[in-house]
C-alpha cells in the first residue's frame, strides 16, 4: 500500500473521470442515435480535452494505461485503484 | 480486446470499516442481478444481435466491468482492515474460512455465480428484453442496498451506480425500437 497520496492526486483524477464519463455517455447515446452530428462533435472535442488532462496526470502519479509515455516504467507500480 | 485503465469509473469512498454492508454489496458482485452477470451477459449475446445494435451490447458490456471493479473497491475497503471477529458479527463467518480476506464471486447469501442467472437466447427482441428487465433488477437492487446503509460516502457512489442502470436501461428500449423499425421496414418491401 502507498503512502498518502496529496489532494491534486485525487482532484486531477477527478476531472479526468468526469470527462470519461461524459465521453462514455455520448458513447452509449450514438450507439442508438449514430447520426447525430452534434453529439458526435462533442464526443471529438471531449477526447482531445481528456489528452490534455492526462498528460500533467500521468507525468505525476504514473501511466493510466500501460502505453502510457512516461520517462520511466510506471505503470505496474502501486497504487492500484481500489488503494486509493 | 480491451485495454485497462488504471482508475475507477468514479470514485469510491468509504466512511468506515462496515463488513455487513460488504456482505450485502456480494449482491451485486457475483448475484443474479449483479454486475458480472450484466457483463457476461451482454458481451456474450453481441455475437448474434442484429450490426445495429452489437456496439451497444459491447459498450455496455464493457461498463460493467468497470461497474464490478467499483463494487470490488468497495467490498476490499469495507472489509480490508477488519478482525476475523469483526467479520464474525457480520455473518462472514463462512465466508472467511473458505476464502480468508479475498473476494468471491457469489450473491449476498453466499451462493457462488452461476451462469444459469443468464440468458441467451438467439433472438433480438427476447434478449433485448432480458436486457432491460436486468437493469431495472440492479437498479432496485441497488435501491435497496442503499437503503440498508448509512455510509454517506459510500451511498454517493451507489447512487451513481445505480443511475447507470436508468441509462443502461433507456437505451437498451431505444434498441428495441431500432429493431422493430427495421422489421417494419423489412415487411414493407
Ligand atoms: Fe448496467
Amino acid at each position: 500500500m502507498p503512502k498518502t497520496l496529496p489532494k491534486e492526486y485525487y482532484s486531477m483524477l477527478e476531472e479526468i473521470q468526469a470527462i470519461d464519463f461524459a465521453i462514455t455517455e455520448l458513447n452509449l447515446y450514438l450507439d442508438t442515435h449514430p447520426e447525430d452530428q452534434d453529439a458526435y462533435k462533442q464526443l471529438t472535442e471531449l477526447s482531445e480535452e481528456k489528452k490534455k488532462l492526462l498528460k500533467p496526470f500521468e507525468q505525476k502519479f504514473g501511466s493510466i494505461r500501460a502505453d502510457g509515455i512516461d520517462d520511466h516504467w510506471t505503470w505496474s507500480k502501486a497504487p492500484w485503484p481500489w488503494q486509493v | 480486446m480491451w485495454v485497462y485503465e488504471k482508475k475507477l469509473q468514479y470514485p469510491v469512498k468509504v466512511s468506515s470499516c462496515n463488513p455487513q454492508l460488504a456482505k450485502f454489496l456480494v449482491e451485486q458482485y457475483g448475484g443474479a442481478d449483479g454486475e458480472l452477470a450484466a457483463a457476461l451477459r451482454y458481451l456474450n449475446q453481441r455475437y448474434t444481435i442484429p450490426d445495429k445494435v452489437v456496439g451497444l451490447l459491447n459498450d455496455i458490456g464493457t461498463e460493467e466491468f468497470a461497474h464490478l471493479e467499483m463494487i470490488a473497491a468497495m467490498i476490499y475497503k469495507l472489509t480490508k482492515d477488519a478482525t476475523p471477529d469483526q467479520l464474525k458479527q457480520a455473518g462472514l463467518a463462512d465466508h472467511y474460512v473458505n476464502h480468508g480476506e479475498a473476494l468471491f464471486y457469489s450473491n449476498a447469501a453466499e451462493v457462488p455465480f452461476t451462469a444459469t442467472y443468464i440468458q441467451a437466447k438467439g433472438d433480438p427482441i427476447a434478449d433485448l428484453y432480458e436486457d432491460i428487465a436486468a437493469e431495472e433488477k440492479a437498479r432496485a437492487t441497488y435501491q435497496w442496498i442503499i437503503d440498508m446503509s448509512d455510509d454517506v460516502d459510500l451511498n454517493d457512489s451507489l447512487r451513481f451506480l445505480r443511475e447507470r442502470e436508468i441509462v443502461h436501461s433507456q437505451r437498451f428500449r431505444e434498441a428495441v425500437e431500432i429493431l422493430k423499425e427495421e422489421r417494419d421496414r423489412k415487411k414493407v418491401f
